[in-house]
C-alpha cells in the first residue's frame, strides 16, 4: 500500500488533476490505476517524470475516438487524458498556420479556422482531438490531395517517456532545420512520446465542392479499377477518389473543389471521363461529403477492419483478391476507402466467426501481400488476433524497434499497441 | 592516408572494381567540396559503387573498420552536407543513375539515387506526368541528394517538398544492411521512418533506390510578372493573393539589386527602374486557372504594379523565369564574392525582416541582394563582399548570421531548403534547446550508434549513443575503452 500511495502522491504533486481509473477508462480491458489530466506541457512533463520514476505504463488519450483501431495494448497504469489542453494557441491566418494544444478537437479547430475561411485539410471525426488524430495518422478521403497528418504537421511539442520536453519543426511551412521528429510521432500511436502541442499548415476553404458519383454493376470491378485510375491520374485535380463496394453495389466518387464555375466545368469533364468507361453516373453536388464517403467505419463498430494498401495499377487485382478471399472464407466484406490513394478498408460484420475472419485475412495476404503493399488488421476481437498477425513483413521493422528502444527504453509508452511492428 | 584507409583499399577494389576507387591525391581533390565551396576537406578515399549491393558492401566494410563515410550525389548542396571526412570514405552515387521503372497508372517512378531531378520529369512527360519538386539546380542535382536535403524549389508552395513526393526508399543502413522504408504506396505502416529519414542530410544511411510520386501535368500554366517601386508594395500583393484564398504554384520576388545582377548576366529585360519584381505562377485545370489569373492580375494592379506581363506558353514563361533562375549566379556580375543565405520567416513578417536586413546592410556597409520565395517566406539574401578587401569576409559572415537571428526573432527558421550541413550546425542551438537536439539524436542513435554516417553534420555536438538519457556523467565507457571516438 505504501508503494501505491507513494505513486499517487508523486502523480498528484506533478499534476493538479489526478483521479483513480474507472471501468470506463479501461484500455484493452485493463483498468488503469490512475487517470491524470495535465493542463500544460510543463505539467505533462512533471507527470511523465513521476510516471518514469514509478515505472508506470502510460497510455495517452484524447477523445478516445481512435482507440478501437490498433492493437489493444498489454499494460496500462496511467492514462494521460489530454482533453484539458484545449487551447488554440495561435491562428496566424495570414501565414495559413495554426498552433494548438493536443486536446483541441477537430470540430473546435474547424470553427476557429472557418471564421477566416481556412481549414486543417484532414477528414476526421469532429470530436477527435488533434493529438489523437496526429498519433493515429488519421486521414479520410481528402488524403488523396492533402495527405495525412504527417504532411500537414509543421511543428510539434512532445514529452518523452523520461519527462523531457522536446520540440521539432517550427511555425513556418518551409523548414529543414534538424530531424523532423513530428514525422516520427505522427502515426506512432502514443508509443514513443506524449504529444502536447502541434502546429499545422492550413488551406483555404474552397468556395465550392461537388462529388461525381459513378455506379458500376456488381461485376464491374475491372471498370471500377479503371475509373479510379482515370480519375486519380486526371489533370482535373480531384481532392478525393473513393471506392465503395458492399454486396451488389459498387461505386466510386470523385470530389472536386474550387470556384463554383470551375467546379461545374470540371464536374462535366470528370463525368465524361467516367461515362466513357461505361459507368452510370449520378452527379451529386454538395459542400459536405455524401454520407457514405466519410463512413470510414467508426472505430469499434465492425468486428474486423482490415486495411489493404497497394499501387493503384494493382487495384483490379486487389478487388479480385478481396472477392476470392471473401468467398474462400464465406464472408461478405464491405469495402471502402481512398482507392485513388492506394488504400481500402475491408470490414467484416460483428457477427463474423473468428475462424472465418482469420481465414479471410490469411488468404487475402497470400493473394495481395508483396513488396508493394500489404494487409494490416486494424481492429479485431482477440480470437482473430490469436489466429492471424495484425502486421506482417513491415519494411524497416528492425529500425523501428531500434527507434522505440531509444525513445522508450523501459517500454512504458502504450506497451503492446504496436506489437508485431516493434 | 591513414592505416585504416590503407587496409580498406583492397576490399573496396574488390567491391567496386579498379576504375571506381580513387586514391590519387590529385583526383581526390576533385571531391573536396560540394556547392558550399567555402568548406573544403580532401577525402581519404573515394569510391563509386555501381549498385545497391556494392553500396551495402562498401558501408559494411567501413562499419567493420570503424571508418566514417559520407555519401555524395551531384555535389550541388549549399550547406556542405556532402563535405568529405578527412579520414573517411566518400561514396559517390553518380554511377547509379538509372530510371528503373515508370508506372503511369500508379503515378510512380522507381529511380536510382544518382539520377538527376529533371531527368525524372523528362522520362515521365510522355505519360503526361511530372516530378514536382524542382530545386533551381534541377538540371544537375540528384534525386538522392534531394532526399537527403528534403529539397524544395520554387513550386513547393503548392506542390510540397521532396518529403511529400517520396513514397519509398531502399537504404543501406550505417551497419551496411539493405532495407526498405515505405513500400511506394504512400500509406505508412508502423513508424514513419521514410518521413524521418527524408531531410536527415545523409546522417542516417545511404539511399539506393527511390520510389517517387508523379503528378499529372497541369492543363494550363500561367506566369505573370508584376513590377513595383518597392518590395513592400510587392509584399502587399503577395498578402492579398494569399488572403484571397489562392495558392499559386509559385510566388517569387527579387529586389532592385538582384534585378540589376540578373540584367547584367542574362539580359532578362525586366521592367527598367523597378524596385521589385514579383513572379506569380498559376497552374491547374483551365476551368480554375483562368478565373484565378484575372483575380491575381487585378490584385497585383491594386497593390501598385507599374507594369504587368503575362505568359502562357513555355517559351514566354521561360523568358520571365530566366532572370529569377539565374539570380544566384548572376550576382557574380556585380560582386566578386557572395554568401547565399537561406532563412525563413512567417510570410506576414517579410516586410519587417526585409527592412531589418536593409538596416543591417547599411550599418555594416555590405550590400545585400534579396531573392526570395515570397509565398512561403523563404528568403535568399545574397550577401555581397570582396574577399580581397581586409575585413570584408568577416563583416559579410557576421551580417549573414545577423540575418538568421532576425529570422529566428520573427519565429522563423535558419534554413528553408539548403540544409544545416556543416554551415549552420552552430546556429542549431539558437533555434532548438539542448533537449530538442538531444531528442533528435535519439533517432540518430537508432540508425547509427557508432556515429560513422556523415559525422559532424547538422548537430553542433554529437551524442554518444550508449548513454542513458538525462544521466550524462564523465567519459563515455566506449571512449574510455577505445571503442568509440568523438568525431
Amino acid at each position: 500500500m505504501a508503494v501505491i500511495s507513494d505513486t499517487r502522491s508523486a502523480l498528484t504533486s506533478a499534476c493538479a488533476v489526478v483521479r483513480e481509473g474507472l471501468a470506463a477508462d479501461a484500455v484493452a480491458g485493463i483498468v488503469p490505476a490512475y487517470v491524470a489530466s495535465p493542463a500544460s506541457t510543463s505539467e505533462a512533463a512533471a507527470l511523465m517524470r513521476a510516471a518514469s520514476a514509478h515505472d508506470l505504463a502510460v497510455v495517452p488519450r484524447g477523445a478516445g475516438t481512435g482507440f478501437g483501431w490498433g492493437l489493444p495494448g498489454s499494460r496500462c497504469d496511467l492514462v494521460v487524458d489530454m482533453q484539458a489542453m484545449d487551447q488554440v494557441l495561435e491562428h496566424a491566418s495570414g501565414d495559413l498556420v495554426a498552433r494548438v494544444q493536443a486536446g483541441v478537437t477537430l470540430g473546435q479547430l474547424s470553427s476557429v479556422l472557418g471564421m477566416a475561411g481556412q481549414q486543417l485539410a484532414l477528414d476526421a471525426p469532429a470530436e477527435a482531438t488533434v493529438g489523437g488524430v496526429v498519433s493515429t495518422g488519421t486521414a479520410g478521403p481528402r488524403r488523396f490531395r492533402y495527405g495525412a497528418p504527417r504532411d500537414l504537421l509543421i511543428g510539434i511539442t512532445a514529452v518523452r517517456a523520461d519527462g523531457v520536453i522536446a520540440r521539432s519543426g517550427g511555425k513556418v511551412v518551409k523548414n529543414v532545420a534538424g530531424y523532423d521528429i513530428g514525422k516520427l510521432l505522427a502515426g506512432s500511436q502514443g508509443t514513443l512520446a506524449l504529444i502536447t502541442e502541434a502546429t499545422f499548415r492550413l488551406h483555404p476553404v474552397p468556395p465550392s465542392a461537388a462529388w461525381v458519383t459513378a455506379e458500376f454493376g456488381p461485376l464491374g470491378r475491372a471498370a471500377a479499377a479503371a475509373g479510379v485510375a482515370a480519375a486519380a491520374g486526371s489533370a482535373l485535380v480531384p481532392s478525393a477518389v473513393e471506392l465503395d463496394w458492399s454486396g451488389s453495389m459498387l461505386r466510386m466518387g470523385v470530389l472536386l473543389e474550387g470556384t463554383a464555375a470551375g467546379v461545374a466545368e470540371r464536374v462535366k469533364q470528370m463525368s465524361s471521363v467516367l461515362a466513357s468507361l461505361g459507368a452510370s453516373l449520378t452527379v451529386a453536388v454538395a459542400d459536405v461529403p455524401v454520407r457514405w464517403w466519410d463512413q470510414v467505419p467508426a472505430s469499434g463498430s465492425p468486428a474486423v477492419v482490415v486495411r489493404v494498401t497497394f499501387w493503384v495499377s494493382a487495384l483490379g487485382e486487389v478487388l479480385e483478391a478481396i472477392a476470392a478471399s471473401g468467398s474462400d472464407a464465406e464472408v461478405r466484406p464491405a469495402v471502402s476507402g481512398p482507392a485513388g490513394a492506394g488504400m481500402l478498408y475491408a470490414c467484416l460484420d460483428p457477427g463474423t466467426e473468428a475462424a472465418a475472419a482469420a481465414r479471410f485475412v490469411a488468404t487475402l495476404r497470400e493473394r495481395v501481400a508483396g513488396p508493394r503493399g500489404g494487409v494490416v488488421v486494424l481492429a479485431a476481437p482477440p480470437a482473430v488476433l490469436e489466429a492471424v498477425e495484425a502486421y506482417r513483413n513491415v519494411p524497416g521493422a528492425a529500425l523501428m524497434r531500434a527507434v522505440k528502444d531509444q525513445f522508450d527504453p523501459g517500454n512504458r509508452m502504450f506497451p503492446g499497441r504496436m506489437a508485431g511492428v516493434i | 592516408m591513414t592505416a585504416a584507409i590503407d587496409a580498406l583499399v583492397p576490399a573496396m577494389l574488390d567491391i567496386c572494381g579498379r576504375g571506381n576507387v580513387i586514391t590519387d591525391p590529385l583526383e581526390l581533390r576533385t571531391y573536396e567540396c560540394d556547392g558550399l565551396t567555402s568548406h573544403r576537406t580532401v577525402p581519404a578515399l573515394v569510391v563509386l559503387p555501381g549498385s545497391a549491393g556494392e553500396v551495402a558492401a562498401v558501408v559494411a566494410e567501413c562499419a567493420r573498420a570503424g571508418v566514417p563515410f559520407v555519401a555524395r550525389g551531384s555535389g550541388t548542396g549549399l550547406s556542405g552536407g556532402a563535405l568529405p571526412h578527412q579520414d573517411g570514405v566518400l561514396i559517390v552515387m553518380s554511377r547509379m543513375r538509372r530510371i528503373l521503372e515508370i508506372d503511369p497508372v500508379s503515378r510512380r517512378a522507381v529511380v536510382e539515387p544518382g539520377v538527376t531531378n529533371l531527368s525524372v520529369s523528362k522520362a515521365a512527360a510522355p505519360f503526361g506526368l511530372f516530378y514536382a519538386p524542382d530545386p533551381s539546380s534541377q538540371v544537375v542535382c540528384s534525386v538522392g541528394g534531394n532526399v537527403a536535403e528534403n529539397s524544395g524549389g520554387a513550386h513547393c508552395l503548392k506542390h510540397g517538398f521532396t518529403v511529400h513526393h517520396v513514397m519509398g526508399l531502399e537504404i543501406v543502413t550505417p551497419a551496411g544492411e539493405l532495407t526498405w522504408l515505405g513500400d511506394g504506396t504512400g500509406v505508412v505502416t508502423g513508424y514513419d521512418l521514410l518521413g524521418a529519414f527524408t531531410g536527415s542530410e545523409g546522417t542516417l544511411g545511404i539511399v539506393t533506390k527511390i520510389v517517387v510520386k508523379l503528378m499529372p501535368l497541369p492543363e494550363v500554366v500561367h506566369t505573370l510578372l508584376a513590377a513595383y517601386a518597392t518590395t513592400s508594395e510587392g509584399g502587399q500583393a503577395v498578402s492579398d493573393i494569399i488572403g484571397a484564398g489562392i495558392v499559386p504554384a509559385a510566388i517569387e520576388m527579387m529586389d532592385a539589386l538582384s534585378i540589376e545582377a540578373a540584367e547584367a548576366a542574362v539580359h532578362c529585360n525586366y521592367p527598367s527602374g523597378a524596385g521589385a519584381v514579383l513572379i506569380v505562377e498559376l497552374d491547374g485545370p483551365a476551368a480554375e486557372v483562368e478565373a484565378e489569373l484575372s483575380l491575381v492580375r487585378s490584385l497585383c494592379e491594386e497593390a501598385g504594379a507599374t507594369e504587368i506581363r503575362a505568359a502562357d506558353d513555355p517559351a514566354e514563361r521561360a523568358v520571365i523565369w530566366a532572370g529569377r533562375k539565374s539570380a544566384f549566379a548572376a550576382v557574380g556580375r556585380i560582386s566578386p564574392d557572395f554568401i547565399v543565405q537561406d532563412g525563413v520567416v512567417p510570410r506576414t513578417s517579410l516586410g519587417a525582416v526585409l527592412a531589418r536586413i536593409a538596416s543591417l546592410s547599411a550599418s555594416a556597409g555590405i550590400r545585400v541582394a534579396n531573392v526570395f520565395h515570397a509565398g512561403d517566406g523563404n528568403l535568399h539574401p545574397l550577401v555581397l563582399y570582396d574577399d580581397s578587401v581586409p575585413g570584408e569576409p568577416e563583416a559579410a559572415e557576421e551580417l549573414s548570421g545577423a540575418i538568421l537571428d532576425a529570422c529566428l526573432e520573427h519565429g522563423g527558421s535558419i534554413t528553408g531548403e539548403h540544409g544545416v550541413g556543416v554551415d549552420k550546425s552552430r546556429y542549431m542551438p539558437k533555434m532548438f534547446s539542448a533537449d530538442d537536439l538531444d531528442t533528435m539524436q535519439l533517432l540518430r542513435c537508432a540508425f547509427d550508434p557508432a556515429s560513422l554516417c556523415n559525422p559532424g553534420k547538422v548537430f553542433p555536438t554529437p551524442r554518444l549513443c550508449g548513454e542513458v538519457p538525462g544521466h550524462r556523467r564523465g567519459v563515455h565507457p566506449a571512449v574510455a575503452a577505445g571503442q568509440a571516438e568523438i568525431f
